[in-house]
């Protein structure tokens, strides 16, 4: 997490903190696996209420950050909802918050930002797609023109709170007249709409849910477009620059709390008569995750300021952050289980809540082989 | 100097910008890395480099946050992270930085007297003392507490005997800082002391060791009744280890430190020259092969990741949230990436880094380079050392048991002789 935080920073953190503390105690969480939700709508509107969807909209459209940088505020939630292993979609929330009110019309913003940031709708972003368009940034779903409005054909998966989203950001290929590429477009499309059906799928996370949405000529109006129709591949780039970055610190505040978990049990765990902290077998291993954790709070946080910066450098550090985390966040926290021995793989423990946010952090908007691909395609085009 | 008698920063970078242009020659990027240097090659390079630090000097550049009485310019370490900014793409006097810079002058201005500190500091800021670290022996490396060498006093006069190794080019250097035994009866980190030598002088005999590839730019000095005066004493006698704490803080902190210049981008350890990966994936013409990018782009992250957690810990370290032993963390983050770096490097060169043509040298250089991978682990105290440091003393877990505290050093075992 950020190191110099203001004052109001600090506190916006710590109320967070304190919310998650009180609301979502570890025991909670398992009881949640079983909610085909993974989380309580009151829950997330009192969240809400704590600016966690709101950040990246501006005071003019009724947002507003603490710091000036919402993205920077955003990503110290993101950061605890990583050490609580949260319920909620954060990610999925934002993303939406923070297109409609960058491209949105001043229709689109008014009609669906109040409820939005408020909690009493939910958006989630519908971009990934299965087999065979599973890479990251391949798109498939197509948008054709007809008659004044666009119909949807194509399969998203996995969305984030599919089955709870009462909206759908989606990316789409437009096809206009027999031209099979004609750009990127997005739609707002509320859930619901005829020909949109959503499934859900089986997920890794205790809380957090995925499924499919099918649009099977699925009739939307022109007024759901958001952005210039066939130009919206910038926009799509930064929702993804904005998915990872929240990702980031999520991951980096799941392995913080799993290395405390970590450095608790070494030295209340004693075998052999000596603490486990005592064996330099188990020391020198710890010393080097304790370095990996503070590589992995640097590289959430400077990829947190390129996006926030719209820095020329942001592609290249959110697809290093995601390469360096994607791996190391795992890794350590894998090394976390195996110094806690057999209790760290059994559901009782809370290890496995932190190790399963990053793993499923790590998985989706694009893999760490994704994201080394990313890095190669910018560095050969920088290197002249 | 008062707080606001000091150039603002952005009035620095740009008087430093237009004086760099003035006066410093442009890096050259055909610079062959330094084990590749003929013997006359180098001693031209460091003459070179004694120039450089001289320009410096007279632009009022040289040792940014060392004070003005030293010959220092009495800025802050922003000035030098803008100083380390602004001089990429430049050459500058790299022989100069470590390990004069740093851990020799930031020891003699932390330890010495004011007339040892008026007598070198300027020196070293003018380009006219390059010092070195006579620091580890045959006997033990990590281990520097355990030092053999042993200096005994007589009269005004120290004689001192013993050998030190792992200095870096001490045939083309002038002064090192030695650490010696002064007292074999007390236990170990009480009977050391700290003294300045000349490098050149009746009583040393450098050698220069071969390493695996090809550098000969290690020494090892055999030191035969050396007489010093005991004015060139650094600290207290027998109090050795207080300055020798502050000298391995030092070490440690090369990768965070403000006493000299790395210019921005560059890691420690890491030769500024080496091809970046992306360079080696060109050169073996795999550009196109996803495994190799997949290598390129793993690579890329590692070095942010080594650069940004240096500049975290840096700052903690700073900020006072994490203590001086955090150092070793730094140590540690650069160790494991730098060796990782090396291994990717070699799977890119493929066949040809173990058998290339002149035309593939890069390549066969990887070869090479990844023979030498561990010394990233192992110079400047091994990483071990620094896992001890860190889970020890900044983590707090229980020390390692030890058998030479405690009990005259003359007591404690040792290695057998020889390296």
């Amino acid at each position: 997490m950020k190191l110099d935080l203001t004052p109001e920073q600090a506190f916006f953190a710590g109320t967070t903190r304190q919310f998650l503390d009180d609301k979502v105690p570890t025991s909670l969480l398992r009881e949640l696996r079983s909610d085909p939700a993974g989380f309580g709508r009151d829950f997330w509107r009192q969240g809400a209420d704590l600016g966690w969807t709101s950040l990246l909209v501006p005071e003019a459209d009724g947002g507003g950050s603490v710091s000036g940088q919402g993205l920077s505020d955003l990503a110290l939630v993101a950061f605890e909802f990583g050490r609580y292993a949260a319920p909620g979609p954060l990610t999925a929330a934002n993303l939406v918050t923070a297109a409609v009110a960058r491209t949105g019309t001043a229709q689109q913003k008014a009609g669906l930002l109040p409820s939005l940031m408020t909690g009493d709708q939910i958006g989630s972003w519908a971009y990934a797609e299965p087999r065979p368009f599973e890479r990251l940034g391949a798109v498939g779903l197509r948008a054709t023109r007809e008659d004044g409005r666009y119909v949807l054909s194509g399969h998203k998966a996995p969305v984030e709170a599919a089955s709870q989203a009462d909206l759908f950001l989606v990316t789409a290929l437009l096809v206009a007249e027999g031209d099979e590429d004609g750009g990127l477009i997005q739609f707002l499309v509320p859930a619901g709409t005829p020909g949109v059906s959503v499934h859900p799928m089986r997920t890794l996370d205790v809380t957090r849910r995925f499924g499919h949405v099918v649009f099977d000529d699925a009739p939307v109006p022109a007024s759901a477009v958001l952005g210039e129709p066939g130009t919206a591949e910038a926009d799509v780039e930064r929702q993804l620059r904005i998915a990872v970055v929240i990702q980031l610190a999520e991951m980096s505040g799941a392995m913080d709390r799993g290395l405390e978990l970590t450095t608790e049990w070494l030295f209340n765990r004693y075998s052999f008569g000596r603490p486990l902290a005592s064996y330099q077998a188990l020391k020198h291993r710890f010393a080097d995750m304790r370095v990996w954790l503070e590589a992995a709070h640097a590289m959430a946080d400077a990829a947190a300021q390129h996006v926030q910066e719209e820095s020329g450098q942001a592609g290249e550090y959110v697809s290093a952050g995601k390469s360096f985390l994607g791996t190391y966040a795992l890794e350590v926290l894998q090394e976390c289980v195996q110094f806690h021995g057999g209790i760290g793989v059994t559901f009782e423990h809370d290890l496995h809540l932190y190790l399963r946010r990053a793993t499923v952090d790590a998985q989706l908007y694009g893999t760490v082989a994704d994201h080394r691909e990313r890095l190669t395609a910018i560095l050969e085009a920088t290197d002249g | 100097m008062a707080e606001q008698d000091i150039e603002d920063l952005d009035s620095f970078r740009h008087r430093l910008r237009s004086w760099l242009r003035q006066n410093m020659p442009p890096a050259d990027p055909r610079l062959a890395p330094y084990h590749q240097l003929s013997d006359e090659e180098e001693l031209a390079q460091v003459t070179n480099h004694r120039e450089l630090q001289r320009r410096l000097y007279d632009g009022g550049f040289a040792g940014i946050i060392f004070p003005s009485e030293y010959g220092g310019a009495g800025l802050t370490p922003a000035h030098q992270e803008v100083l380390n900014e602004e001089i990429v793409g430049y050459e500058y006097p790299a022989r100069f930085q470590v390990p004069t810079f740093s851990p020799c002058a930031a020891v003699i201005y932390e330890f010495g007297t004011e007339e040892q500190k008026r007598n070198h500091l300027p020196r070293i800021m003018r380009g006219e003392e390059i010092w070195m670290q006579f620091l580890s022996e045959p006997g033990g490396g990590s281990d520097v507490a355990g030092a053999q060498t042993t200096a005994v006093r007589d009269g005004d006069e120290w004689v001192l005997n013993g050998s030190k190794i792992w200095t870096t080019g001490a045939w083309w250097s002038d002064w090192g800082l030695c650490l010696a035994r002064t007292n074999w009866d007390v236990p170990k980190h009480r009977g050391l002391s700290v003294f300045m030598l000349r490098i050149h002088q009746p009583g040393i005999d450098v050698h220069r060791i071969e390493m695996l590839n090809g550098s000969r730019e290690f020494c090892q000095e055999f030191l035969t009744d050396l007489r010093i005066p005991d004015t060139d004493r650094i600290g207290e006698i027998d109090g050795g280890w207080t300055v020798g704490t502050r000298w391995m803080y030092h070490e440690k902190s090369l990768g965070i430190s403000h006493y000299f210049i790395r210019p921005a981008g560059s890691m420690r350890g890491v030769n500024p020259w080496a091809p970046t990966p992306l360079a080696v994936a060109r050169q073996a013409g795999r550009l196109d092969d996803p495994v190799a990018r997949q290598l390129v782009g793993e690579a890329h992250a590692l070095k942010l990741a080594g650069q940004e957690g240096s500049i975290r810990i840096s700052r903690g370290i700073a900020a006072k949230r994490l203590n001086d032993q955090a150092a070793g963390m730094s140590r540690i983050l650069t160790g494991l990436i730098n060796t990782q770096l090396a291994t990717i490097n070699l799977k890119l060169a493929g066949a040809s880094a173990v058998a290339w043509d002149s035309g593939d040298q890069m390549l066969g250089e990887m070869g090479v380079e990844f023979l030498m991978r561990q010394v990233r682990q192992i110079s400047g105290g091994t990483i071990e050392m620094s896992r001890n440091a860190v889970s020890e003393r900044l983590l707090g877990m229980p020390r390692e048991a030890r058998r030479d505290n405690d009990v005259a050093f003359r007591e404690v075992p040792r290695s057998a002789p020889g390296r």
